[in-house]
């Protein structure tokens, strides 16, 4: 068992979602992958770049895990010094995206459809070949997961996912946190 | 000013106050042993990099000053992990340096070449390679900030040797630049309050004191609470010495070996006041069943511990003295405005009750029969001075070490207690008496312990840091033994070491300290005063005792602290 897996499936019951903002520097992605790797779980997707301010980065962390054993988890990460907020968005209350490259079986006889759909969904045709096609997609991962699915049918040569990336949204109330604050609750 | 790497790193250790390193040169690390030679800072020359380790850690756990090991790249870092997840688990401050191979070897399997920050990430609070000798004086700087600030504990800087090497203009930094890095360590008010309400509501209350009064020197402040409040105190394995074990309030040690009395106090208490504890499960047993009625306030500087075992009823994240100090103050309040204490008289005639009928004990030994274990660290205890430090290793020594001695100040006991880490005696005492010269030190080892880092005496002959160790020679692993005594059906398996081989006189003849074997009961005072007048050399005591001899009482692991396994002398009838 791979231990920062990147599966490709929606995201089910007990997966959660952690806005994690940490030091732009060596080492760090590492530190916060070891943390879940030690207790057994599993990073369902992963994604990582530096923010609008250069000196830190963001880590969007789809996990698998029971929210107790997560408010540990997230308490332990915290702990490290490398690590200055960890938010928890909840779905409901944040915008998630995610991006998708594909490159599907598309012999001349059913190309059209394959263009059709990529239209449907408004994605992107970035290459044609003689018979297939790379295509693009972005968009919240629900989409991108049916997208996936309807382009099987035409035979998938080759797929890669992001993984979602998410901010909380800007209306209502700040997105849900936990454990961010050094003050017990 | 220009300084090379080398010299950055000697001078942003003197900038640190350092001085003392405990350490072993070799090939990468070596340009940081040269400005070494030109510098006040006092180096011990270990015989075993693990030694290092274990000397920096009992010269933190005494001095409550980072204890700093230095040692070069490859097997040398790798040597160092024990102490660093030893330093880890016990929360101790400590700052090792490890050479590295040059920046452009990296990543090519060069000659004693490690992933050490790789390899450490996981048992140091933090740990940093450092990439340009520019950056030493900041990481440096941090690095002691972050060892000793918060919940304290190791930290690694890994250095290149072209760092070392190269040339970088000096400056000593006004601020560390760690965004991410806060520790709370004021308490929050409504918790405080909360916290004091509920002390004065209960009434079967205990202080369950852990190493973190230690760690915020706020075993005055905890002596503050219990004499306000009248409650008794149990001290854990890490907290000995923080509460006087001669003070009428103190119950002593809980846990798998703790006396029938704090073990039973925690179990039926209506509150747990745990200071600077983390219901470690050598102290709760199963932990379902551990103190079913109590509600509990936890004050502990750490928020992962908040929750991690039992969920808290008052959780106040903040630095014990801190805390304390608030909650005594705030209970002094509400007492000043009429507020008036629950009557604890009836739990505290209980207690008074198991305590008169659960003493520890042990059957003396008769005439002809083996020395006992206890009644030799008992003969130590009544033969030193009361400041004396005593540190242990890790087994049945170590608990009778920390049942039968009389703790009467804070810092006066080091030991192994998250990792139990065997070994770990003989060079923490070291450290130790390196901290603390003026104090007597013994270190108390088994036999198995004391194999696997007695090498040190030779360090400790040579550098003239003259402690004391007494070995309880049972020719065991004792511990092990009894686990295969009343779990594995007497079924010994490969735990049978010697008493005769090694010879412990020989071998500590041959490091250069004084040996004595004592093998009657009427040899033990002669050999101890004997010990105790030798100042200029380390001593070694091996008693040959009882290898039949258990620790009682023992909570069986997993099972509930009312499962208490007494002294056959004993039986649980009136521990209720």
């Amino acid at each position: 068992m791979s231990y920062v897996g990147i599966e490709s499936a929606s995201v089910r019951l007990h997966h959660h979602i952690l806005s994690v903002l940490v030091e732009n520097k060596a080492g760090v992605l590492a530190r916060v992958a070891s943390l879940f790797a030690r207790r057994g779980y599993n990073i369902f997707s992963l994604a990582v770049a530096p923010t609008e301010d250069p000196r830190f980065s963001r880590i969007t962390i789809v996990v698998d895990v029971e929210s107790a054993p997560l408010e540990q988890v997230t308490k332990q990460l915290f702990k490290l010094i490398n690590v200055v907020k960890i938010t928890e968005l909840d779905p409901r209350s944040s915008v998630e995206r995610e991006l998708l490259l594909a490159t599907v079986r598309a012999e001349p006889a059913n190309r059209g459809q394959v263009v059709e759909l990529a239209k449907i969904f408004e994605g992107k045709i970035l290459a044609v070949g003689p018979d297939a096609l790379t295509v693009s997609l972005e968009g919240h991962p629900d989409k991108i997961d049916d997208f996936e699915e309807l382009l099987r049918g035409y035979g998938i040569v080759e797929l890669q996912r992001t993984g979602r990336v998410a901010l909380s949204k800007l209306e209502r109330d700040q997105a849900r946190t936990r454990a961010t604050s050094r003050k017990a609750s | 000013m220009k300084l090379t790497g080398a010299q950055a790193l000697i001078k942003s250790l003197e900038m640190e106050g350092v001085e003392v390193v405990f350490g072993l040169p070799g090939g990468c690390i070596l340009p940081a042993y040269d400005p070494l030679l030109d510098s006040a800072i006092r180096h011990i020359l270990v015989r075993h990099e693990q030694g290092a380790g274990h000397m920096a850690e009992g010269y933190a756990h005494v001095t409550g000053r980072p204890g700093v090991a230095m040692v070069t790249s490859g097997p040398a870092a790798t040597n160092l992990v024990t102490p660093l997840c030893d330093a880890y688990m016990d929360s101790v401050p400590m700052v090792a340096i490890t050479g590295q191979v040059s920046t452009t070897a990296i990543g090519t399997d060069a000659f004693q070449e490690c992933d050490t920050v790789g390899i450490t990430r996981s048992v140091t609070k933090h740990n940093e390679l450092v990439m340009s000798a520019e950056e030493l004086p900041q990481v440096i700087r941090e690095a002691f900030h972050i060892a000793t600030t918060g919940r304290p504990g190791p930290v690694l800087v890994d250095v290149p040797k072209d760092v070392l090497q190269a040339t970088m203009e000096w400056y000593w930094p006004d601020t560390v630049d760690l965004p991410g890095y806060k520790p709370t360590t004021k308490g929050h008010p409504r918790m405080i309050r909360e916290a004091a309400r509920l002390i004065l509501a209960a009434e079967r209350p205990v202080i369950y004191a852990g190493g973190g009064i230690l760690k915020a020197r706020a075993a005055e402040s905890l002596r503050a609470l219990a004499e306000l409040t009248g409650i008794h105190v149990v001290t854990t394995l890490m907290a000995r010495g923080a509460f006087p074990d001669d003070h009428p309030l103190c119950l002593g040690m809980p846990g798998m070996h703790g006396n029938a009395t704090a073990v039973t106090a925690l179990q039926r208490a209506d509150l747990l006041i745990t200071l600077g504890a983390r219901f470690d499960d050598r102290v709760t047993g199963k932990v379902s069943a551990f103190a079913p009625e109590a509600k509990v306030i936890h004050v502990d500087i750490d928020p992962a511990e908040q929750g991690k075992v039992r969920r808290p009823d008052v959780p106040i994240v903040g630095d014990c003295r801190q805390v304390i100090d608030e909650i005594v103050r705030e209970i002094a309040n509400l007492l000043a405005t009429g507020e008036v204490q629950a009557d604890t008289t009836a739990w505290k005639a209980r207690v008074s009750g198991w305590r008169e009928l659960y003493p520890l004990a042990y059957e003396p030994s008769r005439a002809g029969d083996a020395l006992k274990p206890q009644f030799c660290l008992e003969a130590l205890r009544d033969s030193v001075p009361e400041d004396t430090i005593l540190v242990s290793g890790v087994g049945q020594h170590q608990m009778w070490a920390s049942q039968y001695w009389r703790f009467r100040h804070p810092y006066t006991w080091v030991n192994s207690g998250g990792l139990g880490t065997m070994g770990f005696s003989v060079p923490a005492a070291i450290g130790a008496k390196v901290g603390r010269p003026d104090r007597m030190v013994w270190a108390v080892d088994g036999d198995g312990c004391f194999q696997m880092t007695a090498q040190e005496l030779v360090t400790a002959s040579t550098e003239r840091i003259p402690i004391k160790v007494a070995i309880l020679n049972n020719s065991y692993l004792g511990m092990v033994r009894q686990w295969q005594e009343m779990f594995y059906d007497e079924r010994y398996s490969e735990v049978y070491l010697s008493p005769d081989l090694p010879d412990y006189v020989k071998w500590a003849e041959a490091m250069g300290c004084i040996g004595i074997r004592v093998e009657e009961p009427e040899e033990v005072q002669p050999a101890i005063d004997k010990a105790n007048q030798i100042d200029d050399r380390p001593v070694v005591v091996e008693f040959r005792v009882d290898a039949r001899e258990k620790v009682y009482p023992m909570v069986p692991a997993g099972l509930s602290n009312d499962d208490i396994v007494l002294p056959p002398s004993q039986n649980r009838e009136y521990l209720r």
